[in-house]
């Protein structure tokens, strides 16, 4: 992807986005949570995001809501991530870092893989 | 905590949190006098003075979850080892902003870490806070403000690749052009 700098360039970003969205046929959406509380960013959290986000632009996928939220309770099992894929059940993963973020995203995401050594159970 | 990033990242969480629109990260690099400082501004719900003061006790946090608040007495700690210091001001109702200061060539001052990719995380990841980030090296000034950007896209998700790297090089080539020392970005490994 060349470097881009000027308000136009994003004018172009926006229109190919525009055409991608409306060839997309039945393809889910996808929301990726990455827990930010200070045990998280500690743990490396910021690493982890910085991994799924590598993840997205390198395999160019589009359809992934990145977002973020605070502590949530187990933070020995961080850094945390939370992803839900279309209608199906929420999975919760533990233990998440830059290697297992991508893995996340590559197989959960893209091929219904649930990474299972990472899931923390309901 | 090992880069100042991480810290910056921290505060930036507190202020979401607080219910905040618009979080604004001012860095400040001033070489002549030797200071490096740091401030989280926020328009959330602000604390009250007894609040302000107790937000230092690490037995002080507002999470229910655990008994303990970590981030900013460990900065502050940071901070006093380092001819610094870190003071809160808060007005309930109109928000809090964080100063934080450091005497920039203190040996045990952690380096300032990767800026680009904790604005980008903050940007990407919390889209509904206008994000405003000043980064100034004595005279030299880098100013990215997330409105326009935002303005551009339309209903477009941040989260797209293309933008995505449009925030990222934008961000790292608006750090890079004005930093000092780019080796602050790499931890030195023991």
């Amino acid at each position: 992807m060349p470097t881009v700098k000027s308000l136009d360039d994003l004018k172009k970003i926006r229109e190919e986005a525009l055409e991608k969205r409306k060839a997309k046929t039945t393809e889910g959406r996808a929301q990726v949570t990455v827990a930010m509380g200070t045990c998280g960013i500690a743990a490396g959290a910021r690493d982890t995001m910085k991994a799924i986000l590598d993840t997205i632009e390198q395999d160019n996928l589009t359809g992934i809501l990145v977002t973020q939220t605070g502590c949530m309770g187990m933070c020995e099992k961080e850094p945390i991530v939370q992803v839900v894929v279309g209608d199906q059940e929420k999975v919760i993963y533990g233990k998440v870092n830059p290697e297992v973020a991508r893995r996340i995203v590559e197989e959960h995401i893209v091929k219904d893989q649930i990474v299972k050594e990472n899931v923390i159970p309901a | 905590m090992r880069e100042l990033a991480l810290h910056i990242l921290d505060l930036a969480e507190n202020a979401i949190a607080a219910g905040a629109k618009t979080i604004q990260i001012n860095v400040t690099e001033d070489l002549a006098r030797d200071r490096l400082r740091i401030q989280v501004i926020d328009d959330g719900s602000g604390m009250d003075a007894e609040t302000a003061a107790r937000v230092i006790d690490p037995f002080y946090t507002s999470r229910t979850t655990r008994k303990v608040g970590l981030g900013i007495p460990l900065l502050e700690e940071a901070a006093e080892a380092c001819n610094g210091e870190l003071q809160i001001d808060s007005k309930p109702g109109k928000g809090t902003t964080v100063n934080v200061e450091f005497q920039r060539s203190h040996i045990d001052r952690m380096p300032l870490g990767d800026l680009p990719e904790t604005i980008t995380t903050l940007v990407i990841s919390a889209p509904e806070i206008h994000w405003i980030f000043r980064y100034q090296v004595d005279g030299n000034e880098f100013v990215f403000d997330d409105e326009p950007i935002k303005n551009e896209l339309g209903d477009i998700p941040l989260s797209e690749p293309g933008v995505l790297a449009y925030i990222r090089s934008v961000l790292k080539e608006g750090v890079a052009e004005i930093q000092p020392d780019p080796s602050e970005n790499v931890l030195l490994k023991n």
